[in-house]
């Protein structure tokens, strides 16, 4: 900037100080926007509710052929122990036939085979299937029935009639040892 | 009309508290002053200070898991911590196996998968320490009928709380010669013990922490009972609001942030101000 | 509704022509707080706390709506819920201390607002209506106040709910049984909190309400001034914007760096400890005392110490506080002076200053425990606040010969035969910053 050159010295201190409102606004749109962050993640499962994402339990007591119902997550876990029957009966499907193709081996864990761990929450609008309690009916392939709108789920938790797009829905899961596993 | 009756309702109500503020003067004046116990022996608590205050505190995790200790040896016999859970201690810098082992150490109250009764279980991370007692009248009954307060909150539930807390554990002592001549009535009685930090001076609990390694403190800090005390103080600090450096530092940040706005919207609203003379 | 020189609201942009012309939104805020309001040059900063007001109440609408989705009004958990979202719920610390503070904060904005009012009589016609309109705010302010301290249902939430509802039970013959259906029983449990958290979440939205009437009223004479003149020509004015949301936006930056301050390195300071540990109904705190912004009235009521002929001292406490409340209201007609600003009004000024001493005072014996010499110093105190606002002010009204007043705003800015300060001296400005000084 030189002292001669006045017209433009004007200039420029115009421009500085829209600038200085310019900068201003825009401040405030800054933290009014960063406000809005805890507003919105409030919202967000709590700490306590996170701590109960992961759960751990003890399958020592289960015989093949039982099931046990749990809760993960707030919603219904079903852990199943296989017959070898059933393991049979799961590995002679043709692939081909299946809705959602999946093998059993994807669907536990390695070495572990005979535990099936699968959310009790029907693919097709969220009901609890039946044939995790003794007793129940465990449909027209040996696994799971969901007597909302009639679906069939077979020994490995895979849909196989009824309107449910999907197999069973496999949760995270990992052996800790031989009889404990780590849901989630 | 409204004037004349205001000046009606004013000299009525004034009228009220100066002959009020007369009798109250006469009584004041004439009536003997009767000194408390409580007035003369009670002591404001010692001055206190931990890592964790002022602006740029930071909580000292060492010191914590020391506070921790000790709760744990000596606190948590009578005291719950309800609203603090396992999982919480991970803060204060335990793995998540080291939580798992203290909530293990733990029991909580469970029900039986069989039977359907009342049990109890191991702790497990996601649960918050157990109440130490089923309910009031139990913790009355096994502790002379004093209720033993819960700790979760007590530095936030107390003025000046970390400092009330250092004091009242290092502040026991006989009571002094004086209380005995003067104030009788004021002298511990059974199963009380003079403490001049608490607000009515006896209290049923006995003095917990007393001698010196009563804890065993892993990182090599030479167990006084000073220390000791100092840092179940910082424990307490820790549990009442475990948010306290996360609230600290967003403090800063958003202090910073707003003192560069308000700089900006001054020099803003000169600027524009600065045509015209007001 | 405004005055002849108000700019036109005229937008430019299609939409915005198009909006207007069916829903005329833009056009009302555009006169509300836009460049169509016309404002007296002459405002101090006591004028920024309308505006402050409202944004408080805004920080605690929202807030308190957020808090409203973890908290539990239930007495068997509302304290475990509080500290729930202390611990557990995201940022929740931080809503919920923003949320204490912010109605600390409100109230202290509140109070500067009222005090603002009394000094330059802004309460005088034609504002009596904005005034009365305020007043309805406050106290649909203190009775949500109130009841939001006894939502996390600590020791001073309990009893405080126990003291307050007992102020009823002092009116005759059916105190006890109003007592009884405020509280849905014999004493405040869960029936009491439903009711006040049901209350605590609705009467804000009553405020809200309020709020744009006190506006709407605000805009008809338009917003008073330090000199208490009117506006009498174009010269005497700006408009809002950009020159008051200049001043505001600066205004709002000095409040939220001591809210902040407050909140985050002081979120107790203006709490009571004894609210950190869960109602207990078998034992009284040693010091019970509301909240600060209550300090003043709980004096009032705890002065009357002494039986009056066939009058109750509990109930002339009683009657005193909604008496010292009320009698606001009443305060337009009160203070007839023709003159409103305590600038130029040399007999009223020392006894405003009185005033605000006493009512401090007030405070700091109503924060106090009850017992002596506070009980005394209440009751002189109380005595004169009384007599300030029935005795004195409408005395001082008929006797007081006022300093002489400026023929206009322009005048008293400018002085007689000023002019405006020509645009020319910012371009003889060598730089932008000299350019920024304002002539002051």
């Amino acid at each position: 900037m030189t002292e001669d050159n006045n017209e433009n010295v004007n200039e420029e201190g115009v421009r500085r100080r829209d600038f200085i409102n310019v900068a201003a606004v825009s401040f405030a749109g800054v933290g009014g926007a960063a406000v809005l962050y805890p507003l919105i993640t409030q919202m967000a499962p709590s700490a306590d509710v996170l701590a109960l994402a992961s759960i751990e339990v003890d399958v020592s007591a289960l015989e093949p052929g039982q099931a046990i119902k749990t809760i993960f997550r707030k919603q219904p876990l079903f852990i199943r122990n296989l017959t070898p029957e059933e393991i049979e009966e799961a590995n002679a499907v043709d692939m081909a036939s299946l809705r959602e193709p999946q093998t059993l081996a994807e669907r536990t864990a390695p070495g572990h085979e005979n535990i099936l761990v699968t959310m009790g929450v029907c693919t097709h609008l969220g009901c609890v299937p039946l044939g995790a309690a003794q007793g129940e009916i465990k449909g027209e392939f040996d696994g799971y029935f969901c007597p909302c709108h009639g679906s069939h789920y077979d020994t490995a938790g895979r849909i196989r009639k009824g309107p449910a797009p999907t197999n069973l829905e496999v949760p995270e899961i990992e052996f800790l040892s031989d009889t404990v596993i780590k849901v989630g | 009309m409204i004037r004349n009756l205001g000046i009606l309702v004013g000299l009525f109500f004034t009228g009220v508290l100066l002959y009020s503020f007369l009798m109250g003067a006469y009584t004041y004046l004439t009536e003997e002053h009767v000194e408390t116990a409580e007035h003369m022996f009670h002591e404001h608590p010692k001055s206190f200070s931990q890592p964790s205050d002022g602006v740029f505190g930071r909580f000292d995790k060492a010191q914590l898991q020391r506070g921790y200790g000790v709760y744990k040896e000596v606190c948590s016999a009578c005291h719950s911590l309800e609203h603090v859970a396992f999982r919480d201690l991970q803060a204060i810098g335990y793995n998540e196996d080291e939580v798992k082992a203290i909530a293990a150490s733990f029991q909580v109250p469970a029900v039986d998968p069989e039977t359907g009764e009342a049990t109890t279980r191991d702790g497990l991370p996601a649960d918050k320490f157990p109440a130490v007692y089923p309910n009031d009248v139990a913790a009355r009954a096994a502790n002379n009928n004093a209720v033993p307060p819960d700790l979760s909150l007590m530095t936030k539930a107390r003025h000046n709380g970390p400092a009330y807390v250092y004091s009242l554990l290092v502040g026991y002592q006989n009571p002094p010669k004086k209380l005995a001549e003067e104030f009788p009535d004021s002298m511990p009685g059974t199963g009380l013990h003079y403490n001049p930090y608490f607000p009515n001076l006896n209290l049923a609990m006995a003095p917990p922490i007393t001698a010196e390694g009563q804890v065993s403190y892993a990182d090599g800090t030479k167990a006084t009972v000073d220390q000791m005390s100092k840092d179940v103080a910082a424990f307490l600090t820790w549990t009442a609001e475990p948010k306290m450096e996360k609230r600290k530092q967003t403090g800063l940040a958003v202090l910073a942030f707003l003192l560069i706005f308000t700089i900006l919207a001054y020099l803003s609203y000169r600027n524009i101000w600065a045509d015209k003379k007001h | 509704m405004s005055f002849p020189w108000a700019s036109q609201y005229n937008p430019t942009h299609p939409a915005m022509k198009w909006i207007d012309e069916r829903l005329p939104l833009p056009r009302l805020v555009y006169n509300a707080i836009g460049a169509g309001y016309p404002v007296p040059r002459n405002l101090n900063y006591f004028w920024n706390f309308g505006v402050l007001a409202g944004f408080a109440l805004v920080v605690q609408i929202i807030s308190g709506i957020i808090l409203a989705m973890h908290y539990a009004p239930n007495a068997l958990v509302a304290f475990d819920s509080t500290e729930h979202i202390m611990r557990d719920v995201n940022w929740g610390w931080m809503l919920r201390y923003m949320h204490a503070n912010g109605a600390s904060f409100f109230f202290i904005v509140i109070y500067i607002h009222i005090f603002r009012g009394l000094y330059f009589s802004s309460y005088k016609a034609p504002r009596e209506m904005i005034w009365l309109l305020g007043m309805v705010i406050y106290l649909l302010a203190m009775a949500t106040a109130f009841m939001g301290y006894v939502l996390p249902w600590g020791q001073m939430s309990f009893w405080g709910a126990k003291v307050i509802t007992g102020l009823f039970s002092a009116i005759p013959l059916i105190g006890p049984t109003l007592q009884e259906w405020l509280l849905g029983g014999f004493a405040p449990d869960n029936a009491a909190l439903n009711r006040f958290f049901s209350l605590h979440y609705l009467l804000p939205f009553v405020i809200a309400g309020v709020v744009i009437l006190h506006v709407w009223a605000l805009h008809i004479p338009g917003s008073s001034n330090p000199t208490g003149v009117e506006v009498k020509q174009e010269s005497d004015t700006v408009p809002f914007h950009p020159y008051y949301t200049a001043k505001d936006g600066f205004g709002l930056g000095v409040y939220l760096v001591i809210f902040a301050a407050v909140m985050f390195f002081a979120p107790n300071f203006l709490g009571h400890a004894d609210n950190y540990i869960a109602a207990n109904p078998l034992s009284t705190p040693a010091h019970i005392v509301p909240e600060w912004y209550f300090w003043p009235f709980y004096a009032i009521l705890r002065a009357f110490t002494f039986d009056f002929f066939f009058i109750e001292a509990k109930l002339l406490g009683v009657l005193a506080m909604f008496a010292s409340i009320l009698l606001l209201f009443f305060l337009p007609w009160l203070d007839r002076s023709p003159v409103r600003s305590g600038k130029y009004r040399p007999l009223f000024r020392p006894f405003f200053w009185v005033f605000v001493v006493v009512v401090l005072i007030l405070g700091y014996c109503g924060g106090a425990p009850a017992e002596e010499p506070y009980v005394m110093i209440s009751q002189l105190a109380s005595a004169y606040y009384f007599a300030h606002f029935l005795i004195i002010l409408p005395i001082i009204s008929s006797i007081e010969r006022p300093d002489p007043l400026p023929a206009s705003i322009t005048e008293a800015v400018l002085g007689k035969d000023g002019e405006e300060a020509p645009a020319a001296i910012d371009t003889t400005a060598t730089t932008g910053d000299a350019a920024a000084q304002p002539a002051e």
